[in-house]
């Protein structure tokens, strides 16, 4: 006889104060935070891992692999402290050799303002007052400003026609948020600044480590965690949140914290009838930002690769080309070196290579053929590599590659976005809780709030939405304009 | 809660929120961002812990008014006043 199916809501309360969906890091940061206010909070993963697109997974011959872990400001260690635990925020160690290397240069940077400078006047001949302007520029670029100009515009500014320092300046931002030249210039300097800081850090212990430790937290702190738990509705009754529906059952909340998709949110999981027509067709116009392919190489458990590079900005392009790097004629690819300091217990080395991409083009492939570009990609990939790790296909056991297709299998994301939406999208996600109450958004949008500091940072601004929202149906809340 | 005691309020939560900075000297007149390293998530936390410790609302437009101590004492001793020092 056939097993049931076992009940992943189990033991489940009747109501919550606020239902969050999705654990990436910006669910699981809010959840953590509206906890620790003292609100009863629920946190449905569909997924059986926690993290979103914090994750990594696991191969035979012991090989870990980590999907987003490389490369977060060092704003993340403070941001650990004050939303996590001490002992988190401790783990957090610098990427000190940033490489890049293209027909138009070859640099090793510690990826800060100090060294670029440097490198911006003795490699490209840019003056010191130039390069001094420049930072302050974008340094004083802020979230509120009105948005006039583009990244390409600011470039064309400071260094015009001068492509090679665009690339220098560009090409890591774009794989951190994904944002191109045309996309307003305060995507880019917000997060460009934010590496400038101090330069560009990871999480030592891995993915695994990280998820389990704020898995940990979260149960300290009372979150009810329902991973195997898909929110397949939210109940909306007079422009209140009323509920949710997962797995089939029906949950009550006086609040739903959102970390799926925003445009799943509102078209799927809420429904259009609930929201303004006109809020509506702003939502038709928020782009989906682009997806990824990733190659992850495993090494051999005897074998040893020599620090090339923590992470390496390669690209056989002529120039920068947003349109290339999204090609699936693959031209750019970066490499992150994953070396034993990462997980000292195991020794072990990975490498992954990962490439902007868009989602139509894998979507559209017959079965054999997606088989087919997955394996060439595997190769070509590993052909790329040998140029800086030579003899690579002799110390790799384990190759496999993802496409937007994985991305979406996992993250259920539209299109397999790994960087959210556009610009126009952080308008629509802050402007929820207007149209509906109790209805709130945190993940990764504008750009702005993307990547690991820029998700986990929105879910604390929306975690104060929240909790006020909430102590507001409570009588006793002063207000101090009052 | 005297002036004194609401300006000893906010330097305990500075510290929390601050732990790595010397907050024995600030200024109160001078921009508290000016003298230690606090973020515009600094404030947003100082924001969160006034609501949490004493149920106040600061609402967005009045922010400004935390810029300084000065500021801080003055925006939130009438609110203050009446509460007990213990929370």
């Amino acid at each position: 006889m056939k097993k049931p199916p076992r009940n992943w809501l189990k033991g489940v309360l009747s109501a919550y104060d606020t239902v969050v969906i999705g654990s990436g890091l910006a669910g699981m940061t809010s959840a953590n935070l509206l906890a620790k206010l003292g609100h009863k909070v629920l946190l449905a993963e569909h997924h059986y891992n926690m993290g979103g697109m914090a994750t990594w997974f696991k191969r035979k011959g012991g090989h870990v692999m980590d999907i987003s872990l490389h490369g977060f400001p060092c704003g993340m260690i403070k941001t650990l402290r004050k939303y996590w635990t001490q002992d988190i925020s401790h783990r957090v160690i610098q990427l000190k050799n940033v490489r890049f290397d293209n027909p138009q240069f070859s640099v090793s940077t510690s990826f800060d303002k100090v060294d670029f400078t440097h490198i911006l006047r003795d490699r490209f001949g840019i003056l010191r007052e130039v390069i001094d302007e420049f930072f302050l520029t974008v340094r004083d670029m802020n979230f509120y400003d009105e948005v006039v100009m583009t990244t390409r515009e600011l470039f064309e500014k400071y260094f015009p026609g001068r492509t090679d320092v665009w690339r220098f300046l560009m090409e890591p931002i774009t794989y951190a948020n994904g944002s191109t030249l045309d996309d307003p210039a305060i995507t880019y300097g917000i997060v460009f600044s934010n590496f400038m800081d101090k330069g560009v850090f990871t999480y030592q212990g891995g993915t695994d480590h990280l998820i389990k430790e704020m898995k940990q937290e979260l149960l300290r702190n009372g979150v009810d965690i329902r991973t195997h738990c898909m929110v397949e509705k939210i109940y909306v009754d007079d422009k209140t949140v009323q509920g949710v529906r997962i797995n089939g059952q029906d949950i009550q909340c006086k609040s739903v914290l959102s970390n799926s998709n925003l445009l799943t949110t509102i078209e799927q999981l809420t429904g259009e009838e609930h929201f303004e027509p006109e809020f509506i067709e702003e939502v038709k116009k928020v782009r989906l930002n682009n997806s990824s392919c990733q190659v992850y190489m495993g090494i051999k458990k005897d074998k040893t690769i020599p620090n090339v590079g923590d992470l390496l900005f390669s690209s056989v392009a002529d120039e920068y080309c947003t349109d290339q790097i999204l090609s699936k004629a693959v031209t750019s690819r970066t490499f992150s070196f994953y070396y034993p300091e990462i997980r000292p217990d195991t020794n072990r080395y990975s490498i992954v290579s990962s490439t902007n991409a868009r989602y139509q083009d894998w979507a559209s492939l017959s079965e054999t053929q997606y088989k087919k570009e997955k394996h060439d990609l595997e190769q070509t990939t590993l052909d790329a590599l040998d140029k800086y790790v030579p003899g690579i296909r002799n110390k790799v056991d384990h190759v496999e590659a993802s496409t937007p297709k994985t991305f979406k299998r996992y993250t259920l994301h539209p299109s397999g976005t790994s960087f959210g939406t556009k610009f126009e999208g952080l308008k629509i996600s802050r402007d929820l809780p207007k149209q509906i109450n109790g209805l709130f958004h945190a993940g990764s949008v504008g750009i702005i709030m993307s990547g690991w500091l820029g998700a986990a940072n929105y879910g604390v601004i929306v975690a104060n939405e929240t909790d006020k929202f909430l102590r507001q149906l409570r009588p006793s809340l002063a207000t101090a304009s009052a | 809660m005297t002036i004194e005691e609401v300006r000893k309020i906010i330097l305990n939560i500075l510290a929390d929120i601050a732990p790595d900075e010397d907050i024995s000297c600030i200024d109160d007149n001078t921009k508290l961002r000016d003298q230690i390293d606090l973020d515009s998530m600094d404030f947003l936390d100082i924001v969160m812990e006034l609501r949490k410790r004493f149920n106040i609302e600061v609402p967005e437009k009045d922010y400004e008014h935390l810029a300084t101590m000065a500021g801080c004492v003055s925006y939130l001793t009438p609110l203050l006043k009446d509460r007990p020092l213990a929370s």
